[in-house]
């Protein structure tokens, strides 16, 4: 898997939990002191050893702390970087969940190895989405993190809901109640200076 | 059918033609600004409608475009210009001709987009849905990104390769040089053409501290050794453990034999005071050979180190404890 995607989950283990916390789980896990690079991929037995061994140090379920990993993402202040440019995906919340189809191929324009599961978004009745991703296992719950964070952002009531897995096909429910419930954070084209 | 297909003419109203071109313009025959996109109308600052074309406008490129009959000339062209308000954020227009000699001008922000998005404060809704303006500034945050992760990445690795070409000319025991960084730096003087002095010391009665008091005494000696070579050479000189007792010193524009023999003298009396080690004496002195660059019309490593070998033994059989000068 992209170092990206470990880099995430290490961050959010050292910034919650604690660098203690993070250096215990990367001995269990077999990883080095220094930890997952970025910019290097590493093997995806890797990443479930280092999942496994948070998911005993913290007692919590893995479905859980990938969701939290997928809030932490776009909540935090590591993660404002992606929140912004997620936010490129749309004015508003239902602009942003027609983009996520496009997010694989966002992301291959940032980095061509990245390797974002496929996702589809369908709209069964109004205001109400189901989001599938089709090919990296836990991907779901990270995006029930991350829907939840955005629909923040945007100001945006939802209800989210793992509807299950069906090998690594998964499939999240987004019931849109409200799209301008409260004042979203605003969203400057050009960041910083 | 004879004759070219049919194009159809159609109107559209200023709103729906903002929308699709929010940075549009439409000139009268006289070349007067009649109507004016939203975006465009937000970065004017002041009002266009109604003035001349070319009073508000700097036509770059193609140049010698001053009316308006040059420019239904340039119809279908890439024009470079800008607002004479704004003259550094460049923009990029296309004029087609309207109906009744009038002119439709559509802009967009050239390679300056960042610049006029963040000074106008410009937002997705000032683009056209179907313009890529705003992948764009995505594409340059992500860039940025992307390439900020990869510069991190260099930098550390640059600081591990350092850490690895230190230990890797390191000896580990005394934190003097290794034989590796002494060769390297031999032939780095020699093309260089630095004049350099070079010695060879060698450890007398060592094997006995080694045999009798055991290998930790011998290494607290060579321990003990390196901190007396350390100080009585200068910052730039190379001080390197080449063997189990063999050092060799490389002294860069030292060539002076009687200084030489002054360093040796000091280095010899200070391993020849007694060196306690748990309450034992460690008793062992050091004998030396030198040689200097300058004794030679092109000087060669191997040449170098042997003929220091050669002082130094003559050192040996002259009863250990001194310093002898290679003499061709």
């Amino acid at each position: 898997m992209h170092g990206l995607m470990n880099r995430a989950i290490q961050g959010f283990l050292r910034d919650v939990y604690g660098p203690d916390l993070w250096s215990g789980v990367a001995r269990t896990a077999g990883l080095g002191p220094d930890g997952f690079e970025a910019m290097l991929h590493y093997d995806d037995a890797l990443t479930d050893a280092v999942l496994r061994a948070a998911t005993a140090a913290l007692g919590r379920a893995r479905e859980t702390i990938l969701e939290d990993i997928g809030t932490w993402l776009v909540s935090s202040q590591a993660g404002q970087p992606l929140r912004r440019l997620l936010r490129f995906g749309g004015v508003s919340f239902t602009d942003f969940l027609y983009s996520l189809e496009d997010l694989p191929g966002r992301g291959r324009l940032a980095l061509p190895d990245l390797g974002l599961p496929a996702l589809e978004l369908q709209e069964p009745q109004a205001g109400v989405y189901d989001l599938t991703s089709r090919g990296l296992p836990g991907f779901g719950h990270v995006m029930v993190g991350v829907l939840r964070g955005m629909a923040d952002d945007y100001g945006a009531l939802v209800l989210l809901d793992h509807a299950g897995a069906d090998g690594a096909t998964e499939t999240v429910r987004i019931q849109l109640l409200a799209a301008d419930f409260a004042e979203g954070r605003r969203f400057e084209l050009v960041g910083g200076g | 059918m004879d004759g070219p297909p049919l194009t159809p003419e159609f109107r559209i109203g200023a709103a729906a033609l903002g929308r699709v071109m929010p940075m549009h313009l439409c000139l009268d025959p006289a070349g007067r600004i009649s109507a004016v996109g939203p975006t465009l109308a937000k970065i004017a600052q002041t009002r266009l409608e109604g003035q001349a074309f070319f009073d508000s406008f700097l036509l770059r490129r193609p140049t010698g475009v001053a009316n308006m009959a040059d420019l239904r000339r340039r119809a279908g062209q890439q024009l470079h210009l800008a607002l004479r308000a704004a003259p550094t954020n460049g923009l990029r227009g296309l004029a087609l001709p309207l109906a009744e000699e009038g002119m439709l001008i559509n802009l967009s922000f050239g390679i300056d987009l960042p610049d006029a998005v963040r000074h106008h404060r410009l937002s997705d809704a000032d683009f056209s849905p179907t313009d890529l303006a705003v992948e764009l500034l995505y594409l340059l945050e992500v860039k940025a990104l992307v390439m900020g992760e990869l510069a991190d990445l260099n930098r550390r690795l640059q600081g591990a390769k350092s850490v690895a070409e230190e230990q890797a000319q390191t000896d580990t025991l005394t934190g003097l040089r290794n034989r590796r960084a002494m060769d390297v730096h031999l032939s780095h003087l020699i093309l260089t053409g630095t004049p350099f002095g070079l010695m060879h010391l060698d450890l007398d009665y060592f094997k006995q501290v080694n045999d009798t008091l055991g290998h930790a005494a011998g290494d607290h000696v060579l321990t003990h050794v390196a901190d007396v070579l350390r100080g009585e050479t200068r910052q730039g000189d190379t001080v390197a453990r080449v063997g189990g007792d063999e050092f060799v010193i490389l002294l860069p524009g030292l060539v002076d034999c009687g200084r030489l023999h002054g360093i040796a003298a000091r280095i010899i009396t200070r391993l020849g005071q007694p060196i306690v080690f748990e309450g034992q004496t460690c008793a062992v002195s050091a004998s030396i050979g030198m040689t200097v660059s300058t004794a030679y019309d092109g000087p060669r490593p191997d040449r170098m180190l042997s003929d220091a070998d050669q002082a130094l033994y003559a050192s040996k059989h002259a009863g250990r404890g001194r310093a002898t000068t290679f003499c061709p």
